[in-house]
């Protein structure tokens, strides 16, 4: 009897309804639910941009997956008129990576906060990561807790005055950039709420990488965090204080781009161009250089800015590598036993080894 | 003095020795002789916790107990005739086990001054020479030194010669009980034979000299002959709980053609279900052995959601840990099968040591009504089928289910007429067809008369939704905190897990007559014990009969006519009283607990006291 039962045969059979890719529009991926996120909440755009990038990716609707954890972040899938599911604080990328592993042929997206993934679900999260799964996570970074009302999360800086922290937080905050690079993420990237264009481009690029891809999303909670970002996302401020990262290109920020980051051997420096300094004496961004991502994802907490420099935030990616899946290795396991283990017959199994006739 | 031979209709004996001393595998290896010889039996193993627990003392001692006999054997018997100790911790741990008149073999060597300090003997003190064992007969070999004489041609280390030891008291206790040497050769062949071939020699050699040691020495007044037993016809192996629940689910993926995913995190004494089925990955079976136990439950409600058969297996503190997650598959109504290996708590408790104080987990321990099906396998075999019914409810129904076995009939095996595939009932799936823009909008949630909602997977055009932890809007399955639909759907999900009942077998009197004086209703592992003390009852005039339920949640739909025949319930359990309280709440009978949670099951004699004293009012129901 031929083997019916595993993965691919399964996934093929579904195959056979697949129809011609529809022309989609944005339009065609928002559901017919009420969007219920507080006005002006910075989630508006993303979702946006989210049913502005799907009809680019060339995926069938019906082979899309949103999954979510919970969080004013997590009601995101009801909202996207494709297979999703709302689940449980935290376990997002412990039910994607189940569902991508049994079903490869998906395309899986984890919708996450900084309270979801960064302390009830920090291990699930770190976990992704290392695996490696192929699935894309947008972290939705607003440094509060918003659905529970306003208390500190582990991404608000120390300090911080909330509802459960009135005499303001001790808490040392997660870097969420180095945090992923630390559990060997194979593509993290920062982009904004505030700068549709780029969040974009980089959700597109967060769909083409395969692996875990680790968007952080700044995003503003207008009602209990309301500016957390603004020094990034403000026009007046941005050329100054966020820098865009684009690979093979120098590392140059300010307002005439009259400025740029250089390495001193393993030392950033602001230097202003012109006079002393040329773009060919600037860092060029690399991807694929894991010592520079390091440094680009702690320039804000870099030692240098206590003596008063003021690094620029990098927005785009730090860092993105091939390197292998976890759930491809696991179907590859599964092909390579069926094709050198023999037929799977259920009799034999269940006979074992040794056997004994009664009359 | 020469030897006779003795006739016997069953034999209970125990292997017990130093973690490090391979006891397990020497009860292992003799049950699979006597498995094969055709007798029926019964096995026990218990091991400390610890991997190698200080060597040498009692905490540190494991043993393996195994009864087998020419009759219908089913337990692993309560009192050995036949003790076998390599070193005075297992002799101080273990004599109270054995009968008067029994038989004790003891290695010498474990016996020296070190050994029985380490033992915590008082100083001075060898009870192999102080009479203290006069009451028994003590067989004083040193193992250590014939070990050594056997290899003296071989040119191999201390350690590996040391390791060796007990394949000398295999072979001798083969030769004791008529066993022949075969199956174990071949083992020793298969497993070290190829990489190592003079360890497989070494061993061979010393099981041997073992059994010729018997032969020889003329140690022993008489060899014990055990008859085959005269079970049912048909084709049988020796098989453990944990093995037969493994080959059960893969069956029932089979017969419903779904690949199977397992998502796990080791824990004792489930962990050899994800080592089971780790193997079995060309019959479309994916294991992931999670960060946690959380993801581990997670992981498999996402590949149910992805149209898998979601698995995951733990124990009592693991399924605490799931707890959330079962609550969410309960909400998206789809199916996952949750096992749980109990063994004694609370909290770590006793991890290598039985119990079945899990059940009110089961039923009770989720935020919220969260109603869910409970089947439990009543002996090792059974998980066979029980671990097939999980699947095929779970999946016919969209619902989880939850599998109690335990640490005993999980480690404990028995004699397995295993069917023939074709004899087992096909599963039947149903998924949701995929859907064109003309045709009516898709409603996850509307169900059939049953009550159960239809499995829309991802890749099927047309029935894109959501599903999500937020109660649902009935038929729609929008978000919904509509009072009235809350009432609703917690009545729906309460009445879809009523009407499983309606696809499960009706409850069956075990043992007895439909009605009369006294009913034994059991669950689980107690099994075996309990035929056994009933059929005793029963023969020494008592009316009495046993029920052994394996569906619990819900009941079968017969089960409170069938309690109300009888004058008397009685719920003998291991643990303080858990489905005697479910009966009782149930039901409204007066049904009486015998209740006991010391990590072992029931002893026939202790348990036939039990019930004799509570039918004969000479003690009082605990509660």
């Amino acid at each position: 009897m031929s083997v019916e039962t595993l993965i691919d045969n399964f996934v093929k059979e579904h195959e056979a309804d697949l129809t011609a890719l529809p022309d989609y529009s944005s339009k065609d991926f928002a559901s017919d639910q009420d969007v219920r996120w507080c006005p002006g909440c910075g989630d508006y755009t993303i979702l946006k941009q989210v049913q502005n990038a799907m009809p680019e990716l060339g995926i069938a609707k019906k082979d899309i997956v949103f999954i979510s954890g919970i969080g004013c972040s997590s009601r995101f899938p009801y909202y996207m008129d494709t297979f999703g599911m709302h689940s449980i604080h935290g376990r997002a990328p412990a039910i994607a990576t189940g569902l991508k592993t049994s079903r490869p042929d998906l395309t899986v997206w984890i919708i996450t906060g900084d309270g979801d993934s960064l302390s009830i679900g920090a291990n699930h999260f770190t976990q992704l990561l290392r695996r490696n799964v192929n699935v894309n996570l947008l972290l939705f970074n607003n440094e509060i807790y918003g659905l529970t009302k306003g208390q500190y999360s582990p991404a608000s800086p120390t300090g911080m005055v909330t509802k459960s922290t009135p005499f303001g937080s001790i808490d040392h905050p997660f870097n969420p950039l180095a945090l992923s690079l630390g559990a060997d993420g194979s593509f993290v990237a920062r982009t904004m709420d505030r700068d549709p264009k780029h969040l974009k481009e980089m959700i597109l690029r967060s769909h083409k990488h395969k692996g875990t891809s680790m968007l952080e999303i700044y995003q503003n909670c207008i009602v209990f965090n309301d500016g957390a970002f603004e020094l990034f996302t403000d026009k007046k401020s941005r050329p100054q204080e966020a820098i865009y990262l684009e690979q093979d290109q120098p590392l140059v920020f300010g307002k005439d781009n009259d400025k740029g980051v250089r390495l001193n051997g393993l030392m950033p420096e602001i230097v202003e161009l012109g006079e002393h300094y040329s773009k060919d004496d600037l860092w060029v961004h690399d991807e694929k250089d894991s010592t520079k991502a390091h440094l680009l994802s702690r320039f804000f907490e870099h030692p240098a800015n206590g003596q008063g420099v003021q690094f620029p935030r990098p927005f785009g990616v730090l860092y993105a590598v091939d390197r292998p899946c976890y759930d491809e290795g696991v179907v590859a396991q599964v092909k390579h036993a069926k094709e050198t283990q023999g037929e799977a017959d259920l009799d034999a199994l269940i006979r074992g080894g040794e056997t004994w006739k009664v009359k | 003095m020469s030897t006779i031979d003795q006739i016997r209709d069953d034999v209970t004996i125990r292997f017990a020795g130093d973690s490090g001393d391979g006891m397990q595998l020497t009860g292992t290896l003799f049950t699979n002789t006597t498995a094969l010889l055709g007798n029926d039996l019964r096995t026990l193993p218990e091991f400390p916790a610890e991997i190698r627990a200080p060597q040498g003392t009692v905490p540190g001692v494991s043993s393996f107990q195994l009864q087998f006999g020419s009759h219908q054997i089913l337990t692993p018997g309560d009192e050995c005739d036949a003790l076998v100790v390599m070193n005075s911790a297992a002799l101080k741990a273990n004599l109270s086990l054995l009968k008067k008149g029994g038989i004790i073999i003891a290695n010498t060597a474990g016996f020296d001054k070190k050994n029985l300090n380490l033992a915590k003997y008082p100083e001075g003190i060898n009870p192999l020479e102080d009479g203290s064992l006069s009451d028994y007969e003590l067989i004083q070999i040193d193992v250590n030194q014939m070990v050594k004489e056997a290899l003296a041609d071989m040119d191999l280390g201390y350690k590996d010669q040391d390791r060796s030891k007990n394949m000398f008291v295999l072979g001798l206790l083969y030769w004791v009980y008529n066993r022949p040497l075969d199956s174990t050769i071949d083992f020793l062949n298969q497993k070290f034979g190829k990489k190592k071939p003079e360890i497989a020699e070494a061993n061979v050699k010393v099981l041997k000299a073992g059994y010729y040691y018997g032969e020889t020495a003329e140690i022993f007044s008489s060899r014990v002959i055990v008859k085959q037993a005269e079970l049912e016809p048909g084709t049988y192996r020796n098989i453990t709980g944990n093995e037969a629940l493994v080959l059960g689910l893969v069956a029932a993926a089979r017969k419903s053609n779904m690949p199977m995913f397992l998502g796990t995190y080791p824990i004792t004494p489930a962990s050899d279900v994800l080592h089971g089925l780790a193997k079995y990955k060309k019959f479309g079976i994916t294991t992931f052995q999670a960060e946690d136990e959380i993801a581990a439950c997670a992981s498999a409600i996402g590949a149910s959601f992805g149209g898998s058969i979601g698995v995951t297996s733990s124990s009592g503190p693991g399924v605490a840990l799931k707890g959330e997650a079962i609550g969410l598959a309960v909400m998206l109504e789809l199916p996952l099968v949750v096992l749980n290996i109990q063994r004694a708590g609370p909290s770590t408790g006793m991890p290598t040591k039985t119990e079945q104080a899990d059940l009110m987990q089961a039923v009770y321990g989720r935020n919220g009504e969260s109603p869910l099906l409970i089947v439990a396998p009543k002996s090792p075999a059974d998980c066979f089928e029980m671990a097939f019914e999980a699947v095929r409810i779970s999946l016919e129904h969209m619902t989880p289910v939850i599998f109690l076995s335990d640490g005993y009939i999980a480690n404990g095996s028995e004699p397995w007429k295993f069917p023939d595939s074709k004899d087992l009932k096909d599963i039947k799936v149903e998924f949701e067809g995929p859907r064109h823009s003309e045709d009516e909008p898709f409603m996850p949630y509307r169900r059939d008369d049953r009550l159960v909602r239809k499995w829309a997977i991802p890749g099927t055009a047309g029935i894109e939704h959501r599903v999500g932890g937020l109660e649902k809007e009935d038929v729609t399955g929008n978000v919904s905190y509509d009072p009235d639909n809350h009432q609703k759907m917690t009545n729906i999900r309460r009445d879809k897990r009523d009407n499983v009942a309606n696809n499960i077998p009706l409850q069956e009197i075990d043992q007895g007559s439909e009605s009369g004086d006294i009913l034994v209703l059991g669950w689980g592992g107690t099994y075996g014990s309990i035929r056994t003390v009933v059929h005793q009852l029963r023969k020494e005039g008592m009316d009495i009969s046993h029920a052994h339920l394996r569906y619990i949640n819900p009941f079968p739909k017969n089960l409170e006519k069938l309690m109300k025949g009888f004058k008397q319930v009685i719920v003998p359990e291991i643990n303080d009283g858990q489905l005697v309280r479910l009966i009782r709440s149930e039901f409204l009978i007066p049904a009486k607990p015998i209740n006991k949670v010391k990590g072992r099951p029931f002893g026939v004699s202790e348990l036939k006291e039990s019930i004799t004293d509570l039918v004969n009012n000479k003690i009082a129901p605990a509660f």
